[in-house]
């Protein structure tokens, strides 16, 4: 008998309800679909094509035929845009912080005499790598037109300084962000953002909606119990989000051609916990929300430190001490791990882990939240 | 342990009270239905209907107060409540995206009923929707949602029918065929609560309970009722100006407590019979009128409560704070 306890029946009835209502929306349903397409297609393919016409300055503390030559190879090149020169580095700094320019060159002062010395001197370039996907093959480039330029100038007498290394070097500064993510870091991690977008916002406002439709009430008048209706309401988008995690993983592996270094059952079995976090946050806001406008702001309240915090946008390691803090309390820090550690590292179980039980204390602890916040009366 | 005379009321609550913020919605109210009674609930719109019967099935809790549903404590044993109890909501609240079937199936799959589909086929017909059951709820219409939730809320055969003014926006013919339902539910042995508008249903139950401001303000059957309030009533004939004139001339005159325009006639309500009897001898005299004792009807009785308790609300107001 189920007279005060877990009623199966109960929780089955809630379960089909929203399948039934799921099935009818359809706006909900198209946005299940394109949500994932239309982020890989913006995250993922902005990472693939490499980033042109990138605003430079120069620094130019010594003027002579090679650094007018080199400045002429940066600015024939797809990947820079010269838009002026700066006075001294701080200026470069300043434009660099203020986002007013993507990389500063800097030609020291004493750079031509060093190089017809044979000093091998050094040009360095800054670079606002707070994006690092906007300068990582701008900043291959760099490299490259130090040889060709070597090699196109450095004639006559000079040749014998273009003989093996180039004749001078190039010392890139990444400022902002030294780990350098890479676009097989950023894809898998795409996954994680996705679902908790899409899990938290679908659920976000799952009984709140009940609330404002007036149908609360009458879910309240019958003996369904808070564990069975939270628990009913957040399995069929269980479902909706093993089909968004599929989707992301084929485009990754055939579109984006992500290495799939593990198992695809640790994939699925990560997905699944993390799927199930995400959706006790989406209830338990939903539980608190007093409408639906303040269950969309409570959604992106828990998005943006999910984005910023979780090592998706900045590396985890790079992070000040309370920001680390804070993304360590967050489902999305730790199946960055997961999904990186599984596809790039082809992690197993021992190594995943350490990143597996945090995911279940969280739902369990969040789980027990949203039937304490479900409110059993109308009061 | 509860004492066996208790047992045989359905509803038992004493000096319930609730407040929103600093509004006292429902004061000190106290009610006793027997099993198979229907209650006939009545009150001006705000006058704290829907609050007290969310009270009787645990939706809300009271401030102070105490009592019991079939026998349950309303403020420890809501789930055995919910169990029993099928309560209509005022604003219709089912699932305007499932269709007929799939409300009433869910409905049904709640109570965790045994022979559910035979239950959902057997309301179905009832409701004469069978050809329909596949239709979405949220494109019936008024009369048919307000049909519907009826039959789900009785569904699971509630012992005790909690309805929010479930004729509200019904045809006639309908609520007539709704009123002999409730009274062959009440002949099985079925308690109803029933909050309404509608004078004709007020006479239809067993038992009044008329709420006003929140302060319960008379109980009992109809004639109870009107025998409580302690009013005569005359009818005044004439012509139809002249009435009217003589209504605003009564006003404030000794005896008069209500003047109502009653279709040709003039009806004039006081509690001092005798002090209203002079006066109305004294306005009529050697007129083109004609004056009549009338029988004290519900619907006086009503109004004058209303008016009533509008000026104690306002007494309250003041001495409040
Ligand atoms: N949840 C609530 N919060 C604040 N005020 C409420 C709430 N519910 C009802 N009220 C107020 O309580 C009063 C009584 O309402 P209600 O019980 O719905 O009356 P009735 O059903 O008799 O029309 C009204 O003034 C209404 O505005
Ligand atoms: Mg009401």
């Amino acid at each position: 008998m189920s007279r005060n306890g877990f009623s199966v029946v109960r929780w089955w009835s809630i379960v089909l309800k929203e399948f039934l209502q799921l099935r009818r929306d359809r706006v909900t349903f198209a946005m299940i679909i394109l949500i994932p397409l239309l982020e890989l297609a913006l995250f993922g393919f902005a990472i693939n094509t490499d980033p042109k016409h990138m605003p430079t300055a120069i620094i130019a503390a010594d003027q002579s035929e090679f650094t007018r030559s080199y400045v002429a190879a940066l600015r024939n090149s797809d990947y820079f845009t010269i838009v002026g020169e700066l006075p001294d580095e701080e200026a470069g700094r300043a434009a660099l912080a203020q986002g007013q320019v993507q990389f500063v060159v800097d030609i020291p002062v004493d750079f031509t005499r060093r190089l017809l010395r044979g000093e091998r001197p050094a040009l360095l370039v800054e670079a606002d790598a707070s994006d690092p996907t906007a300068t990582g093959l701008a900043l291959a480039a760099v490299q490259q037109f130090a040889q060709s330029v070597a090699d196109k100038d450095l004639i006559g007498p000079l040749a014998a300084l273009a003989g093996g290394q180039p004749a001078f070097d190039v010392q890139v500064h990444r400022l902002y962000n030294p780990e350098g993510i890479t676009q097989y870091n950023v894809v898998p991690g795409l996954m994680g953002v996705i679902l908790t977008m899409t899990m938290v916002m679908m659920t976000g406002l799952a009984i709140t909606r009940e609330h404002e439709r007036g149908t609360m009430e009458n879910l309240l008048a019958t003996p369904v119990r808070p564990l069975e209706v939270i628990s009913g309401k957040i399995i069929p988008y269980i479902a909706i989000g093993l089909v968004q995690a599929t989707i992301i993983l084929v485009a990754s592996r055939y579109v984006f051609n992500v290495p799939f270094a593990g198992s695809v059952a640790a994939v699925y079995l990560s997905a699944l916990l993390f799927i199930a976090a995400n959706l006790t946050v989406g209830i338990t806001l939903s539980s608190l929300a007093q409408n639906q406008l303040q269950g969309v702001q409570l959604t992106f309240f828990y998005f943006l430190p999910n984005i910023l915090l979780s090592g998706f946008m900045f590396p985890f390691q790079g992070m000040p001490g309370w920001a680390r803090a804070i993304g360590s309390a967050l489902p999305l820090t730790y199946f960055n791990r997961l999904i990186r550690g599984i596809l790039l590292k082809g992690n197993g179980w021992a190594d995943l882990w350490p990143s597996v039980w945090p995911l279940i204390l969280f739902t369990v602890v969040v789980m027990t939240v949203a039937v304490k916040c479900y409110r059993r009366t109308l009061d | 342990m509860k004492d066996s005379a208790n047992l045989s009321y359905m509803i038992d609550v004493r000096g319930l009270n609730k407040r929103f913020g600093d509004k006292h919605v429902v004061r000190d109210l106290s009610l006793q239905v027997q099993r198979g009674e229907i209650l006939g609930f009545l009150g001006p719109n705000g006058s704290g209907k829907t609050t007290s019967i969310r009270m009787l099935c645990g939706l809300l809790t009271p401030d102070s107060g105490s009592g019991s549903c079939l026998g349950y404590d309303i403020l420890k044993q809501s789930d055995q409540i919910k169990r029993n109890v099928g309560y209509m909501t005022q604003k219709f609240s089912y699932w305007d995206d499932l269709t007929i079937r799939e409300n009433l199936d869910f409905v049904a799959r709640l109570y965790e009923m045994p022979d559910r589909k035979r239950a959902v086929d057997e309301a179905l017909e009832g409701l004469r929707l069978t050809s329909r059951a596949q239709q979405l709820t949220g494109t019936l219409s008024g009369g048919w949602k307000q049909r519907l939730a009826l039959a789900a809320c009785m569904l699971h055969k509630p012992r005790l029918l909690l309805l929010d003014e479930p004729t509200a926006g019904v045809d006639p013919a309908a609520r007539r065929d709704f009123w002999e339902e409730l009274h062959e539910l009440a002949a099985q042995g079925i308690t109803v609560l029933v909050s309404t508008h509608y004078m004709d249903e007020a006479e239809r139950c067993h038992k009044l309970a008329y709420i006003s401001y929140g302060a319960l303000l008379a109980q009992g059957t109809a004639a109870e009722v009107i025998e409580s309030q302690g009013l005569s009533t005359w009818a005044i004939h004439g012509d139809a100006d002249r009435l009217v004139e003589l209504s605003r001339q009564l006003r404030g005159q000794p005896g008069v407590d209500l003047t109502v325009a009653f279709g040709s006639a003039l009806h004039v309500s006081g509690r001092d019979g005798a002090a209203l009897e002079r006066t109305l001898r004294a306005v009529t005299q050697g007129q083109a009128l004609r004056l009549e004792a009338e029988r004290t009807g519900l619907e006086h009785v009503f109004i004058f409560l209303m008016r009533g308790s509008a000026d104690n609300f306002a007494d309250t107001l003041g001495a409040g704070r």
